[in-house]
């Protein structure tokens, strides 16, 4: 598994095959279809991050040194950037997802997905990735 | 007829681009944009005539105050109020309402009810729970038909000697449903109530008599009517505005103070507690000129003819319902395409210029009385065209196509 400076290079290069929004959103959409299922009986309201529109649910569990997140949302788009933000963080050990600096996000244009308007909970959900992290590495 | 054109090139936004494209505005029930006569307003009163109202003896702050005057006389001849000073400038619709559910903190017991309505927006629902909260006077919900409009019904059935206060929109923001609220009206105070209606998404669609009405207050704001944002109106009978205790205390409200006890200031100005939005309240008049210059019952006639076209248009998508289908509906079409999230749809249209809005509106209660996540809404302005319905409804269509 690289870094996960090397799994932003990647993803940065992917995107940048892309010649308009539409292949990009379109590629996001089955990012989203594509992204691993949410055990059933993590979708509690612990796990729910409420955004103002679509809502996220993050799961984090830490084995073997590295903490694996699980998450799901009721949006399709927000689904796409959580599947993004998983292969970037998930797998990675606390102290490296704590230092992490997600700026790949503004590189592959799609910062209004990240916008503070609370629209989609994704930047609560970065949040809260880097707050089970910190957790786990206590 | 109204000539579109013509108005369109007011609007300066309405020539800019997003995200590449034509902007193509839908989103005018959250505010609406603003013609080149009201932004002239505000910043020749800060270029020319800034200075604070009601205060100076020099030349600028009389100016100012015989300006801001101005408004509140246009505002009173708009809504056909008695008096000028039965018009109070606050915030915005929000802050009317927290004005008066302040006030009836002091005036309800336990035992008093209030009655409002499973559609309303939350800035009618939370400040009258807080006000009941405080006074111990209980809250009493008037439920939706399904096809957005009240049940008027349950409503007779809910009022009675404890029914102190009713307070329910004019028009719904999220399902467009135009509320029978002179009937409302008129059945509150036969039980002695006194009402209060949320205008918000009301005053630039539907010719206003207050005298007519009989409300005992009604709100609205004017960045939903063409003027600027962080300005509203509070309007209230004399005798019902006369029977709250201020709001918030501070300078302009006072007739006298001293530290045994202050005396407070007569209408309006008893509620007008420290420094005004000055230039937004001489640009609100240009607002209202321009909408009086169209004519309410044209621009309404004209918003109807809106309506129809993109609900016989939107209807041809597949999979798609409308929420709200109520008779008397004004320009606003709420919507979700078979399980798409509304979110998704926002998206991908704002890539194409258009700017719709998507989520629970701000009245989480409709969505859950339908059990959906949100819509999302289309809400029409004198300045759309049928054109612009056409380019809508193609991207909407393209979103779907790319969603399913």
């Amino acid at each position: 598994m690289g870094t996960i400076q090397d799994i932003q290079g990647e993803i940065i290069e992917d995107f940048g095959m892309f010649d308009d929004w539409m292949q990009k959103y379109e590629y996001l959409i089955d990012l989203g279809k594509d992204l691993a299922q949410i055990d059933e009986k993590h979708k509690t309201e612990d796990n729910l991050i409420k955004g103002c529109q679509s809502r996220v649910w993050l799961h984090a569990e830490h084995t073997d040194g590295k903490i694996i997140y699980t998450a799901d949302s009721d949006a399709i788009m927000t689904k796409g950037i959580i599947a993004i933000l998983i292969s970037v963080l998930s797998g990675q050990t606390p102290a490296s997802i704590t230092d992490a600096k997600l700026d790949f996000i503004n590189e592959i244009g799609l910062k209004e997905q990240l916008s503070p308007t609370r629209a989609n909970g994704l930047v609560s959900m970065i949040k809260q990735m880097k707050i089970y992290a910190l957790a786990f590495q206590n | 007829m109204l000539d579109i054109s013509k108005i369109r090139a007011q609007f300066p936004i309405l020539s800019r681009k997003v995200n590449g494209q034509e902007l193509v505005y839908f989103d005018n029930g959250a505010t609406t944009q603003k013609p080149q006569a009201v932004i002239d307003a505000e910043a020749n009163y800060y270029a020319n005539e800034n200075s604070n109202v009601h205060r100076g003896v020099h030349f600028l702050s009389g100016l100012a105050t015989d300006k801001f005057e101005e408004t509140r006389n246009t505002v009173q001849a708009f809504i056909g109020a008695k008096h000028n000073h039965e018009i109070i400038f606050t915030k915005g619709t929000t802050d009317s309402i927290n004005l008066v559910a302040n006030g009836f903190r002091t005036l309800l017991n336990k035992g008093d009810e209030i009655i409002i309505s499973e559609m309303e927006h939350h800035s009618n629902i939370v400040p009258w729970q807080m006000c009941c909260e405080q006074s111990g006077a209980t809250l009493k919900v008037i439920p939706l038909l399904d096809n957005g409009s009240l049940n008027m019904e349950e409503f007779e059935n809910l009022l009675s000697d404890n029914t102190k206060l009713v307070a329910v929109s004019h028009i719904s923001n999220a399902l467009g449903t135009i509320n029978n609220i002179e009937t409302i009206i008129k059945k509150a105070h036969s039980f002695g109530a006194k009402v209060l209606i949320d205008g918000a998404q009301a005053a630039s669609h539907i010719a206003l008599d207050m005298q007519k009405l009989d409300a005992d207050f009604y709100c609205f704001s004017a960045h939903k009517m063409f003027g600027p944002t962080g300005v509203g109106v509070l309007y209230g009978k004399e005798a019902s505005l006369n029977a709250l205790p201020p709001y918030q205390g501070g300078g302009e409200m006072i007739k006298e103070v001293n530290f045994e006890k202050t005396t407070y200031a007569c209408l309006p100005h008893k509620f007008e507690a420290g420094t005004p939005n000055i230039a937004g309240v001489i640009a609100f008049k240009a607002a209202i000129d321009f909408i009086t210059e169209l004519g309410v019952k044209n621009i309404a006639k004209y918003e109807d003819e809106l309506l129809q076209y993109a609900t016989t248009e939107v209807l041809k998508i597949e999979g798609l319902k409308i929420y709200g289908t109520a008779a008397h509906k004004s320009g606003i079409i709420s919507f979700n395409i078979d399980n798409l999230h509304p979110y998704d749809i926002g998206m991908i249209v704002d890539k194409m210029g258009v700017a719709i809005r998507t989520g629970h509106h701000c009245t989480q209660p409709i969505m859950a009385r339908y059990n959906i996540p949100g819509t999302a809404r289309i809400s029409v302005a004198v300045y759309n065209t049928m054109e612009e319905i056409d380019v809508c409804i193609n991207a909407i269509k393209k979103a779907k196509m790319m969603l399913s």
